[in-house]
């Protein structure tokens, strides 16, 4: 056994920490949380008013555009259509808003981090540690410090979802901006490109098709967090989810399990065709 | 005559920081060599090119040619010495003066091309103008212009990826002329091309000298092309100047066994030429020479 004498807690300090941060800085977090709802709640009235056909065509038309391959155009129309027969459409676009906003917060904080990392050195090596920290930490702690600051809700379900998913896209902008071909990079600078320029003219539009496959990964996991982010009340799908675990409704469960794969995998096939067009040219 | 470009006692050691480097005792940086703690790629450098010279530095890799031609423009930063080009103290410029002087006084041509993938044949042509501010209209049309000069008309809409590596090296020659800068530095431009294309861009790049009279400093590591075109040449070796010399003194004279060596399949075809014209009795002694 451990000695008893020894034991130690930091559990308290932590609690007060919070309560210190949520007393003085109660403010910030009121704006914060309303920027994100409002954001939020616009996202998905935006959604909800497009009629169901309109999402089934757009989903044709990018997948057929992006791909030009007319099998894969077909099951990605039709994939959606059984999430309607499940009788989830409205739930799935809930969950589409809150990862959407998720993604969409995630970006703009991710290219900039990734832009910092690969500008500085020392960015780097300090940021590594942390992004590996985050990807290897399980999911269910970024609940505790959201639910502390902002409560119950879809606000501090989106701020969970956005710290799980950030990492890939700062990590693949940061890779992107670092692979691109030395002997460019000094063909700009011998022609008198600012540094500035070069990130602008250069690293930014080759470095795309890695920051792209970046948003996409963030995408991903934007959506695998929805079902642990309906614990502190994300909503659609995930809590769908959540109900079946709790009344051990294996059919229920499956179906809403199921949706979400559909989900994944039309965004997952929309984003990467999207992010092939960025590529510059080759023989 | 004006000089183009001055270089005096120019160092370039990689390993230790620049302070570190012993330059003023040479027993102690051979030592450092020999530890491998510090690589010398240029060693006490010092030349001048005239205005309107094709000055050729010959070498074979790893002798410090392209470091020499990056230290130029200092895409890599010497260790020591000075660099004056164009009137301008190279060495001394901040960034910001760097970056105009990059833009408007010289212009290198890459050997494996430095195209931007992503960007048109046209963009990439008016790509250093593009980076001045030039404004768009005037910036395409310098910049078809140019490409009616290196024989590109009409593949303004195409990338670098559509084109032979010729045409991507002509593209690599208009996108330096398009800011009319008056020096060319140009980085084994020709190394990567099939024979036949070679020799045609090398006819081309004389016309073109002759034409605008650029100074043009040019590394190779091919003997007959730094002979074709240099109206002096110097042969580089372990990051020192071996010997600086036109073509027909270090042809005629070497400095060294090296240059000796590397001179003599060339002496024996200029020879053999020679003799050649002489007339057929004088073949036979040939012949025995070389055997």
């Amino acid at each position: 056994m451990f000695p008893d004498a020894w034991e130690f807690s930091i559990a308290r300090w932590i609690n007060d920490f919070t309560n210190w941060l949520l007393t003085t800085f109660s403010a910030f977090f009121d704006a914060l949380s309303g920027i994100i709802l409002s954001l939020l709640l616009n996202i998905h009235s935006g959604l909800e008013t497009i009629p169901w056909w309109i999402y089934i065509l757009a989903i044709a038309l990018t997948a057929f555009f992006t791909t030009k391959k007319i099998g894969l155009t077909i099951v990605l129309s039709i994939l959606p259509v059984i999430v309607g027969l499940f009788g989830l459409w409205d739930l799935a676009i809930e969950t589409i808003a809150i990862v959407l906003t998720a993604v969409v917060i995630a970006i703009i904080i991710g290219i900039p981090l990734g832009v910092i990392m690969a500008e500085f050195k020392r960015m780097e090596g300090l940021g590594r540690p942390i992004l590996d920290a985050m990807q290897t930490m399980p999911s269910f702690v970024y609940l505790i410090p959201t639910m502390m600051l902002f409560g119950l809700g879809k606000v501090p379900a989106v701020l969970a979802t956005v710290i799980y998913a950030v990492p890939p896209v700062i990590r693949l902008t940061n890779l992107g901006l670092r692979q691109v071909s030395q002997e460019v990079q000094e063909a700009a600078l011998a022609y008198g490109a600012t540094r500035f320029q070069l990130l602008k003219e250069v690293r930014i539009p080759l470095a795309m098709p890695s920051i792209l496959a970046g948003v996409n990964q963030t995408t991903m996991m934007a959506l695998a967090m929805v079902v642990i982010a309906s614990m502190i009340g994300g909503g659609g799908l995930g809590y769908e989810v959540l109900v079946s675990i709790n009344r051990i409704d294996v059919g229920r469960g499956f179906e809403a399990g199921i949706s979400v794969v559909i989900l994944a995998i039309v965004i997952d096939r929309l984003t990467q065709g999207f992010a092939k067009r960025f590529e510059p040219p080759s023989n | 005559m004006t000089k183009a470009i001055e270089v005096k006692d120019l160092w370039k050691v990689y390993g230790p920081r620049k302070e570190n480097v012993p330059l003023d005792q040479p027993e102690k940086l051979s030592k450092m060599e020999e530890k491998r703690e510090a690589v010398v790629a240029v060693r006490d450098v010092s030349f001048s090119v005239d205005s309107g010279e094709v000055f050729v530095v010959m070498g074979l890799s790893g002798s410090g040619k392209s470091t020499l031609i990056r230290c130029l423009m200092r895409l890599v930063e010497p260790t020591a010495g000075s660099i004056n080009m164009n009137g301008e103290d190279v060495s001394s410029l901040s960034n910001q003066e760097l970056t105009q002087f990059r833009r408007n006084a010289a212009a290198m041509v890459f050997q494996h091309y430095g195209l931007l993938p992503h960007r048109t044949v046209l963009e990439n042509v008016s790509f250093g103008l593009n980076l001045k501010k030039v404004p768009r209209r005037e910036r395409e049309e310098r910049a078809r212009e140019l490409l009616s000069t290196v024989g590109l008309e009409g593949w303004d809409n195409y990338y670098p990826a559509n084109l032979s590596g010729g045409m991507q090296q002509r593209v690599g020659i208009a996108r330096a002329l398009a800011s009319d800068p008056p020096i060319l530095l140009m980085d084994e431009p020709f190394s990567g091309l099939d024979p036949l294309i070679r020799r045609e861009m090398q006819e081309e790049m004389v016309d073109l000298h002759q034409k605008t009279n650029k100074t043009i400093f040019f590394v190779t590591h091919d003997l007959d092309e730094g002979m074709r075109l240099g109206d002096r040449m110097a042969v580089m070796r372990g990051g020192s100047f071996v010997q600086v010399g036109t073509p027909e003194e270090i042809l005629d004279d070497p400095a060294d066994e090296y240059v000796a060596r590397f001179v003599q399949d060339k002496k024996e075809m200029f020879q053999e030429a020679e003799k050649e014209n002489k007339g057929k009795q004088d073949r036979k002694g040939l012949t025995e020479d070389v055997s």
